[in-house]
């Protein structure tokens, strides 16, 4: 279908743009467009102008900054599959990015986007959830950092005022002894996840630390099994691992759709996390 | 209305647009290129998929606008000098398509692919492609078709 019309703005600096958003309380940014795109053609949203902030340099790049990766929100899925410093700093981002939708999809559609949009069927909220990354936004009024456990509000709504605009977000490098795992269960390669598990785990001396665990798809926010990573703590690598994430569902209310009832997502959330935090953490 | 001006297929347009027209549609409409078809026309199948800034993206998700300054692609500039591009005549000779609808799609993220991969392996294949449905083939002849034209395209390179 055809949007709606509206007006189209592209401006020069993010200060130029944070004023067209002031101006105009309906106005809308758009990044990458892959979300934003589908959701005016099915007249689902009706901005009277898009600013487009794709190409500003305030929000371009991916930056070694010492103890956190940051990574401007302009940066399109393809450039964080393909870099260096996210593969070095934030492996979890890059396993999870790789499973965004397709090619075509990735080389449009950002990591700014993503978060903004906060979609919890989405990958990378659940992400930066457990990686407790930081994201910053900016707006007339100047910057402030967001948590990213007070960044998802509810479904499709984020903390972000209007006016603003997201800038980046701040990974904190977790240092040795951390692993990694995402798992998506999804239809076809190209589907959104049905359940997401994102695991960070640091292990040491055969025996699990400190666990942090993202669900995707698993309530209207991204949410953090926070029961499940209780009971992993200071266990002892082998059988009780698949008991532990038994408790991966706790407090989750998951959506219901055509691909699957609430039961059968706490049913996927603790298959998906056992294979999560196994795979994390070396374990056999 | 915004002017905007493309390159496409390697010819310069200037063009005064609406912000809401899809690229897909000033290919097809203003610029007569209908070799990129409009399938799904929601992200999903790729059969409108064209090559923006030597990077494949799916027309139907992407306003003319967005596009302002860039060099596009479609499956009608890929033959040089009156005879196919390796691709091309790949999906011919293995007879990778049927009705022919997913087929510049395909031809484009096959393309892609082999830039990144000069010799992708059937995973690698069926994983580039994942963002092209074709609802006729099953896909065998197609990722017969994309080893051949990559084998070929890297040929190509070699003795030119
Ligand atoms: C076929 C298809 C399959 C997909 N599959 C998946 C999948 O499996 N997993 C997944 O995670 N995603 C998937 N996606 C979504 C994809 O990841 C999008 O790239 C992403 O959701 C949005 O990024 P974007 O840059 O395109 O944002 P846009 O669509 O441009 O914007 C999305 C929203 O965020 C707001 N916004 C964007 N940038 C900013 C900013 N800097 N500041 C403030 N607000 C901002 C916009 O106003 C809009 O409301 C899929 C998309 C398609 C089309
Ligand atoms: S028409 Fe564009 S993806 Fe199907
Ligand atoms: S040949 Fe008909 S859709 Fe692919």
């Amino acid at each position: 279908m055809i949007p709606a019309s509206f007006d189209y703005v592209r401006p020069g600096s993010l200060a130029e743009a944070c004023q067209e958003l002031a101006a105009d309380e309906d106005a809308k940014v758009i990044a990458g467009g892959q979300s934003l795109l589908p959701l005016l053609r099915l007249r689902l949203a009706y901005p009277t102008k898009l600013v487009d902030v794709a190409r500003l340099p305030e929000l371009a790049g991916v930056h070694d900054r010492g103890d956190h990766v940051f990574i401007g929100a302009m940066t399109t899925h393809d450039e964080v599959m393909r870099s260096g410093v996210v593969a070095a700093g934030a492996p979890l981002l890059a396993l999870a990015t790789a499973m965004v939708a397709d090619p075509a999809v990735r080389h449009r559609g950002t990591f700014g986007g993503s978060l903004a949009h906060a979609d919890p069927a989405g990958d990378l909220p659940a992400v930066v959830l457990a990686l407790e990354g930081v994201l910053v936004a900016r707006s007339a009024q100047g910057e402030r950092e967001i948590p990213a456990a007070d960044f998802f509000v509810d479904y499709l709504e984020s903390s972000l005022r209007q006016g603003e605009v997201l800038v980046g977000v701040k990974i904190p490098k977790l240092g040795d002894g951390w692993g990694f795992h995402y798992e998506k269960f999804h239809r076809t390669a190209q589907a959104w996840a049905i359940v997401g598990v994102a695991a960070a785990v640091r292990r040491s001396n055969g025996s699990i630390q400190e666990a942090r665990i993202g669900l995707t798809n698993m309530g209207t926010t991204p949410v953090r099994a926070r029961a499940a990573e209780t009971a992993l703590e200071g266990l002892e690598l082998g059988d009780g691992l698949r008991q532990a994430c038994e408790e991966a569902a706790a407090d989750t209310s998951p959506p219901a759709d055509l691909h699957a009832q609430p039961d059968y997502r706490r049913h996927l959330a603790r298959v998906l996390t056992h294979r999560a935090v196994r795979t994390a953490a070396g374990a056999p | 209305m915004p002017r905007i001006s493309v390159k496409v297929d390697g010819i310069a347009y200037e063009e005064d647009v609406e912000p809401r027209l899809l690229l897909v549609h000033l290919l097809r409409e203003r610029l007569g290129k209908t070799g990129t078809p409009a399938g799904c026309d929601t992200s999903n199948c790729g059969a409108c998929t064209v090559m923006l800034d030597g990077k494949t993206v799916k027309s139907c998700s992407v306003l003319a606008v967005q596009a302002d300054g860039s060099d596009i692609v479609t499956i009608e500039g890929l033959a040089a000098n009156g005879s196919l591009h390796p691709m091309q005549r790949a999906f011919h000779e293995e007879h990778a398509l049927q009705c022919g609808f997913c087929t510049p799609g395909m031809v484009m993220a096959a393309i892609d692919l082999v830039r990144d991969t000069p010799d992708p392996s059937e995973e690698a294949i069926r994983e580039g492609l994942e963002g092209n449905l074709c609802r006729c083939t099953g896909y065998c002849n197609i990722v017969r078709a994309v080893k051949r034209g990559a084998q070929e395209m890297g040929q190509a390179v070699k003795s030119s």
